[in-house]
């Protein structure tokens, strides 16, 4: 186990730190000048050099690649040039969005998807399992933009249940702000929802297929018991593999929906640093969601040696 | 359902006793782009600007809701004989919101500092006549120009001239100090910014306590934010989808004029576009309603030259090269291309080019020239466009007003050059008097419009729609801002 882990780790870095010189060179190549995007059309050339000092862009590549490692190493991800703060305040400003964001819907999605998928499976072939099957088709061709949009319409200017859009922060407590991540937590959560449980009902029919299913129901076991007992347990692993994806997915790609409910999420700080060329955010936190992707990857391989004991005699 | 019901009264009595109260005082704006920072002297970007302009910071003088040239922190200047001189007499009891004086020192500081070899200032070029500023005393300030400028004034009305303070102007960029008649108050980064009034402001006080400038940044999120009241005003809003608010009597939708000509962007240097011919073959073949239909939902005035429609000495010169795509045909055939050509049209990421690059393309290849569209970024497009002047064709908003001068820069991307035009420029510097100003500008255009120097497009709309109790937003955009210091709530 501790081999295995140890293993995992290892291979974390190492993604790691190719990710960092592939995120570097990639920014480097990409045409635009930060200088002349923050000064616009009117500025004089001394004045764009002036910028470029202050930056630090007049530095050769290989040193600045060099210095923003070392930053990195330290826990100093440096200064975004156009907000002039140090990138680390303003992933810390976007994470508190973007985190509960992704746990909330994936806590959603997980809560509706795999009783649905269980109850399709046990009803296979039946009314109930096309029915069900139909609607989590519809779920997965829905854009998630499109459904958002439907779901303000109802519950924002029909209703006035919630706001439409903005997030209220943390400041005034924990339910203003849950309530603005409400709507967009659900119009993320309910296609990755359909997506789970068409996985977890297919892995449960592959499991219920299995020789010992027949045998625990043979042996008289109640079917609701070998169900969630033997079946589910051993279903898991697929599923496991697909919420990891998800999350990771839910914490760095939902820039539609916070753009749909202009959530101050990292999605949109990535997006506009993007635009503005303010490269040294870009990478910041483009690395921090490797790190985030790499991390979820090694708690989804433990958590299959917790699901299944004999992956852990393994290295 | 009875619960429902219930909710429905519930609101509509809240709503009656929000009525009968006073007025309301604070409003919620909806911008669509985040200021990178909040130093209009430091950055390009008008989303600074449409937060702090008149808000927060003050100049010299300001430019007025008309585009005029009104008195702000100097309360009256006079000119000297040979105007080269400007004795600029300022307000006393002035205050910074740290609570620090303003007076003639921190005039001298600012604009110092912009014209200063290390300054970031991005519209540098207002500053460059300054040859030196003079502290008279605390209230006086004398500004002697290298050589007249008629447009002085004007320059010091910009965004880019506000007055900081020694003592703050650092901080700027995350905590703005400035003079206006509100303090900021906040900036929740990606979400919004706040300011509030400023109890201590040294002229008349604004009608509004709090105003909340709220990012919404998706064009299909302004309908339900307006809708469902979160937003009360958008002072631009996306032209696309006004048509669902249009008809809804809660809301006022006025569309106004900004200072954003749209061309059509010709490499007046390369062949073949160095042919006059071939400019007029693509004016000709230009049908300007189709493409204000397609590029901008109808609105947007058609334009002839590059010239604001808002503007006094404004001629309309739409009918220079009318629409006439057989007369285009025959213009190319006589420049030597009697089958047409190929040429690349560079696009930018706004809706305007995008949408319009598709029907422009269209329009000229009735006459016999195929365009090959490129999408690039904004970036790209400032660097491999707009400074290494490597396109054939490209479609643009020219934003900063009153910016005829930019065709007798020397390099500038169109690459045009016309002694006759830069003689006019250079006049016009040096000229005060407004009528011969006029006179000036209406030459000016006229040259550039024969000359067919570009595909001369429309003017950008200002699209404005806001809750109809909601009085003295701006109609036009004569500047890039959101002057609030007018706005009031119907009582």
């Amino acid at each position: 186990m501790i081999a295995y882990l140890l293993k995992r780790l290892l291979i974390g870095l190492a993604t790691l730190a190719l990710a960092s010189m592939v995120v570097f060179a990639v920014i480097e190549i990409v045409p635009g000048d930060p200088a002349q995007m923050m000064l616009g059309m009117n500025a004089t050339p001394e004045a764009l050099a002036a910028l470029r000092e202050q930056m630090g862009l007049d530095q050769p590549v290989v040193a600045r690649y060099l210095a923003w490692v070392a930053g990195l190493l330290t826990g100093d991800f440096g200064r975004s040039f156009t907000y002039s703060s140090p990138v680390i305040q303003l992933i810390g400003e976007r994470i508190v969005v973007s985190l509960p964001l992704a746990l909330l819907s994936l806590f959603l999605s997980t809560a509706i998807a795999i009783p649905v998928g269980i109850f399709s499976a046990a009803r296979r072939g039946r009314a109930a399992d096309t029915a069900v099957m139909g609607i989590t088709q519809l779920g997965v061709a829905i854009p998630n933009f499109w459904f958002a949009l439907l779901l303000i319409y109802v519950f924002a200017v029909w209703l006035r249940l919630v706001p439409a859009g903005g997030f209220a922060g943390w400041g005034n407590g924990i339910w203003p702000g849950i309530r603005s991540l409400l709507l967009p937590a659900v119009a993320l959560a309910l296609p990755q929802a359909a997506i789970l449980a068409r996985v977890t009902r297919s892995a449960m029919l592959e499991v219920l297929g299995e020789d010992y299913i027949r045998t625990a129901r043979a042996k008289g076991m109640p079917r609701r018991y070998v169900l969630w007992r033997h079946a589910l347990r051993n279903a898991m692993i697929p599923v496991l593999t697909i919420m990891g994806l998800q999350f990771s997915f839910l914490l760095a790609g939902t820039i539609i929906i916070e753009n749909v409910f202009y959530l101050p999420g990292l999605g949109r700080l990535v997006f506009q640093a993007i635009t503005q060329r303010d490269l040294i955010v870009v990478e910041g936190v483009v690395m921090l969601l490797v790190a985030a992707v790499v991390a979820v990857n090694i708690l989804v391989d433990m958590t299959y040696a917790l699901v299944d004991p004999r992956l852990r005699g393994r290295a | 359902m009875k619960l429902f019901q219930a909710l429905m009264a519930a609101t509509a009595l809240t709503l009656l006793a929000g009525a009968a109260q006073a007025a309301r005082t604070d409003l919620v704006v909806g911008v669509v782009l985040e200021p990178p920072h909040l130093d209009p002297t430091a950055g390009e970007a008008a989303a600074i600007d449409e937060v702090l302009y008149a808000n927060v910071f003050e100049g010299l003088t300001r430019i007025g809701s008309g585009g005029e040239v009104l008195p702000a922190l100097a309360q009256k200047w006079d000119i000297s004989e040979d105007g080269k001189v400007y004795t600029f007499h300022l307000h006393t009891g002035v205050k910074f919101h740290d609570g620090t004086d303003f007076d003639a020192g921190d005039v001298k500081f600012s604009l110092d500092r912009a014209r200063d070899e290390k300054s970031t200032n991005a519209q540098k070029g207002l500053f460059a006549q300054i040859d030196s500023v003079e502290v008279v005393d605390p209230a006086t300030v004398k500004v002697t120009l290298k050589q007249p400028q008629g447009s002085f004034l004007y320059n010091m009305g910009w965004g880019d001239a506000v007055i900081v303070a020694p003592e703050s102007a650092e901080g700027n960029k995350e905590k703005p100090v400035g003079t206006g008649p509100f303090r900021f108050e906040n900036w929740a980064r990606g979400s919004s910014i706040t300011i509030v009034r400023n109890p201590d402001y040294w002229g008349e006080p604004v009608a509004l306590e709090k105003a909340e400038f709220r990012i919404v940044p998706d064009a299909a999120a302004a309908v339900p934010a307006l809708l469902s009241g979160d937003v009360q005003a958008f002072p631009m809003f996306p032209a696309d989808a006004v048509d669902q608010v249009r008809d809804d009597p809660r809301f006022e939708v006025v569309i106004g004029a900004t200072e954003g000509e749209t061309l059509l962007s010709i490499n007046n240097k390369k062949a073949p576009f160095d042919n006059l011919k071939v400019r007029q073959a693509i004016s000709h073949a230009l049908n300007r309603e189709e493409i204000i239909q397609g590029a901008s939902n109808g609105l947007g005035t058609p334009i002839g030259s590059h010239f604001s429609p808002g503007n006094a000495a404004y001629v309309d010169l739409t009918g220079t090269y009318p629409y006439d795509p057989e007369k285009a045909k025959a213009l190319l055939a006589e420049a030597g291309f009697p089958n047409g050509f190929e040429a690349t049209l560079k696009l930018p990421p706004t809706p305007y080019a995008r949408q319009g690059g598709e029907i422009i393309a269209s329009q000229l290849r009735q006459v016999g020239i195929n365009l090959r569209i490129i999408p690039v970024e904004w970036s790209d497009w400032l660097d491999g466009v707009f400074k290494q002047k490597d396109f054939d064709l490209t479609i643009i908003s020219h934003t900063e007003p009153n910016d005829i001068d930019i065709y007798s820069r020397p390099g500038y991307y169109f690459q045009y050059e016309n002694p006759e035009f830069n003689k006019l420029i250079e006049e016009l510097d040096v000229t005060s008097d407004d009528a011969k100003r006029g006179e000036l500008y209406r030459q000016a255009q006229e040259i550039l419009a024969r000359d067919a120097v570009n595909g001369f497009l429309f003017e950008l709309p200002k699209v404005g729609v806001w809750d109809k109790n909601l009085q003295g937003m701006w109609h036009n955009a004569p500047i890039q801002a959101n002057d609030l210091t007018a706005v009031r709530w119907a009582d």
